[in-house]
């Protein structure tokens, strides 16, 4: 059969001309006026089933119940209700001994890396390593102390904050900016403690011995005679390789002239007793708890 | 007699921008009073020594004025790249956060190029662009010359000073921080007296028109014009801290805001993206295709549909936020109901071409516009799916949001005014043609790969991140901390960047083919008097 030429007869048009352009009389195409139509049916109806018209004081609600606030709550109550048991028992149970409950830890682990990953990835990274001025969590070198009894505590009342008055508090003397210490006197120190930490050597190694008598009688109440410092008062252990604010001669003098202050917030107001006991769970199993 | 008011108004600008500096509060402001002592102190000096001098007279009042089209397509042209620059820039600088240089910090870093480059787009690129087509089509169609004499340079140079107030506003840290209405309260007022001269103008022309009817395209340009002034006027509401300083305080507060600055900047989607545009698009396609607009009738129903629906959509933008549920409901129905309103535009231009297909193949300029008229129908599907609630749930805050608005703003607009600016040139320069048909092409494939690039590894991204925000295990744990979410998009974030580099360099190669165009290709008569078409 031979195919007919597809013609289409075209309409007229208006009649009307703007700088030589005309206008077709075509009707509306009929399935787009359908599906408008369909559109303002469907919004009449979704307007009667979902909280919609506004009054004077209140809007409708809709049939179906329907409030995003709720859902929410519901959502969150479901999880509460799930976990509840767990979460009982986590906060329950003596610090020690949640490892030794294999079903308790594996959980305590799920939920502490999710509260880890929300709360605290911002300053410690999401894979838990650090950055300079926040300490790596995966190595064994503990600033307070890496029990679950001092991890617990630790995140409980936090360090150095203002908002909790059982924070865990120290603080270093800036001992050129108070004027503690002789500009020679720290360049001494700082070559003495970078004789003493692993990896490192002196920049002049002329002044250690100085910088060993400076040490003695400055430094060592808090880091110890031998530098390997004190957890009960954060004082950290100089003969390691590991630095938090930077091992090289520039850092461990600003360190020295200025001091530093890390705060931690306190998260006892923020967190319940179980996601606080689980993040500590999650942290003491990455690598350095003790 | 009128120069002596100009002079006196000139030097009262100057002396008061002058005060304006030396009391200025901070730096952004000092700079912004500066450019218009400036700016108003080299007008005085202009003024003056044509004052009293004799006028040559020439009756141009049979002649269309195309002196500010041609400064509107320039401006629309360099504009245009400067924008497509500093996207191209802060899609590096988030692929690769060290080029936020140490040394350019607060002044160069994304935070500070993200409003350039959303404002220079918007309103640089694409507001030159509606005033220059608005001011060539309306007097077209009208058979008019347009209204107020010079008003109409006063719009095109007042406009320009907006552009550059707000620049270099930004970059000194002057905002009010509200998306696309980032200038602060005196570059507000300022825009408000361009704005009102503008639609003045328009009008004017259109009351004076010696055509019977009214064209549908002036009914987009006009709708655009006024409901742009009421959106400005009321979301830019705000009290200065001093009127030495650039500071200002919102007047409303809280939700109340966010629901006014997103009624606002979806109708700023709305009537300068989709309503201007459409304008443009219903002149420049039938002229470029020479064939009847398809439907008359069509055309009515969605312009009053869109403009009535368009203006309640915006609680889309807030749904699951501090917004009640019944105004996000009437967001998101409304939202819907769009949709067929905005296809209707697509319909009527795309259907025009019926009868002229065979055009794509030849000429590359009805090419640009069909995909426009293409990647309008997608965005303004998309748009209304986004808004569903439970869509938006996944999609919002993600870069599918950036995908959304780029396949509209760098295909739609980006398109129908790279084909109405290669329309317009050979026109207002009085040549026979453009100079290069090939380099249109090379045009249009750069922009098109570009855009394709950048949409579809923004879909790509925009949904793993909304996959992996929510991803969680059997008891409800988060399962991604958000860092890695965003180490997850680095790939796709360089395949965006190089998308973004296409596309500039078509817009480089356009700039240069209508520059040869003015240069090289042959001169014909012009062709500027009005001639009636009834």
């Amino acid at each position: 059969m031979a195919k007919q030429p597809h013609k289409k007869h075209e309409v007229e048009t208006t009649g009307h001309e703007w700088d030589g352009i005309q206008e077709f009389n075509n009707p509306l195409p009929r399935w787009w006026l359908w599906v408008f139509y369909a559109c303002i049916v469907w919004a009449i109806w979704y307007s009667i089933a979902y909280p919609a018209w506004p009054g004077l004081k209140s809007a409708t609600s809709g049939y179906l119940g329907f409030s995003t606030r709720a859902q929410v709550a519901e959502s969150i109550a479901e999880f509460e209700t799930k976990l509840a048991p767990m979460n009982d028992k986590l906060a329950g149970v003596e610090l020690a001994s949640i490892a030794d409950d294999a079903e308790l830890r594996g959980y305590a682990v799920s939920a502490g890396a999710a509260v880890f990953k929300t709360w605290c990835a911002q300053c410690h990274g999401s894979g838990a390593a650090g950055a300079k001025g926040y300490p790596n969590l995966l190595d064994d070198d503990w600033l307070w102390g890496g029990t679950m009894e001092d991890i617990h505590t630790t995140i409980t009342h936090g360090i150095r904050n203002t908002d909790d008055e059982d924070a865990r508090f120290s603080q270093m003397p800036a001992f050129g900016r108070d004027e503690l210490l002789e500009k020679e006197q720290i360049a001494q120190v700082v070559n003495y403690v970078m004789s003493i930490s692993a990896g490192n050597t002196p920049q002049d190694a002329s002044l250690v011995a100085e910088g060993e008598v400076v040490f003695q009688d400055n430094c060592a109440a808090c880091h110890m005679e031998d530098g390997t410092g004190d957890r009960f008062q954060g004082a950290p252990n100089l003969t390691d390789a590991i630095w938090l604010f930077g091992g090289d001669y520039a850092s461990l003098y600003e360190t020295v002239y200025n001091a530093r202050y890390g705060v931690m917030p306190n998260w006892n107001t923020r967190l319940s007793e179980a996601e606080i006991r689980a993040v500590a769970t999650y942290v003491h199993g990455l690598g350095g708890g003790e | 007699m009128l120069n002596y008011i100009k002079l006196i108004a000139l030097g009262l600008i100057t002396l008061l921008a002058m005060i304006g500096a030396s009391y200025a509060r901070d730096l952004a402001y000092q700079v912004n009073a500066l450019t218009v002592a400036l700016v108003a102190a080299g007008m005085f000096l202009w003024t003056l020594r044509n004052t009293d001098e004799a006028v040559s007279y020439r009756d141009v009042s049979g002649e269309y004025m195309d002196g500010v089209v041609r400064a509107g397509v320039i401006a629309t042209a360099l504009w245009g790249v400067v924008g497509f620059l500093v996207g191209v820039t802060i899609a590096f600088q988030l692929a690769f956060p060290v080029l936020n240089f140490e040394w350019a910090q607060g002044y160069l870093n994304f935070g500070k190029l993200r409003p350039l480059h959303t404002s220079a787009v918007i309103f640089a690129f694409g507001g030159n662009a509606l005033i220059a087509t608005s001011f060539y089509v309306v007097q077209r169609t009208s058979a008019a010359r347009l209204w107020g004499g010079n008003l109409a340079w006063f719009v095109f140079w007042g406009f320009q000073l907006v552009i550059v107030l707000a620049a270099t506003g930004y970059i000194l840290g002057a905002t009010q921080s509200k998306e696309y209405a980032e200038p602060e309260w005196y570059v507000d007022w300022w825009l408000t007296i361009v704005w009102v001269a503008y639609l003045a103008v328009f009008m004017g022309t259109i009351v004076k028109r010696k055509e019977p009817h009214i064209y549908v395209a002036n009914w987009f340009y006009l709708s655009f014009i006024i409901t742009v002034a009421m959106l400005h006027l009321v979301n830019n509401l705000s009290i200065p801290v001093s009127i030495f300083g650039s500071k200002s305080v919102q007047v409303f507060s809280g939700v109340q805001d966010a629901m006014t600055q997103w009624w606002y900047g979806h109708n700023a989607v709305g009537f300068f993206l989709t309503a201007g545009f459409l304008g443009m698009m219903y002149y420049f396609v039938p002229k470029q295709a020479e064939r009847p607009v398809f439907s008359y009738k069509l055309s009515i129903i969605h312009f009053w549909a869109l403009i009535f629906i368009y203006i309640w959509a915006g609680p889309h933008h807030l749904h699951y936020t501090a917004l009640p549920d019944w105004a996000s409901t009437l967001g998101m129905v409304f939202s819907i109901v769009l949709w067929m309103p905005s296809w209707g535009g697509m319909i009527n231009g795309l259907m025009t071409l019926s009868g002229a297909w065979d055009k794509l193949r030849t000429d590359p300029i009805i090419r640009m516009m069909v995909i426009s008229v293409g990647f309008y129908g997608m965005s303004t599907f998309e748009g209304p799916m986004m808004s569903i609630r439970a869509v938006n749930s996944l999609s919002h805050y993600t870069d599918w949001t950036i995908g959304h608005v780029h396949s509209g703003a760098l295909g739609w607009n980006g398109m129908i005014t790279f084909g109405a600016l290669y329309f317009l040139v050979p026109k207002l320069w009085n040549r026979e043609r453009i100079y290069s048909l090939s380099l249109v092409s090379w045009h249009f494939w750069l922009a098109t790969i570009g855009i394709i690039l950048y949409a579809a590894s923004m879909w790509v991204t925009g949904i793993m991140e909304g996959l992996m925000w929510r991803e969680v295990d059997a008891n409800g744990f988060l399962v991604n901390s958000f860092a890695d979410t965003v180490a997850a998009k680095f790939p796709m974030y360089v395949v965006r960047g190089l998308g973004g580099v296409l596309f500039l360099l078509g817009a480089i190669i356009m700039c240069y083919n209508l520059y040869m165009t003015v240069k090289r290709s042959p001169a014909v008569e012009a062709k500027n008097h009005m001639v009636p078409a009834e």
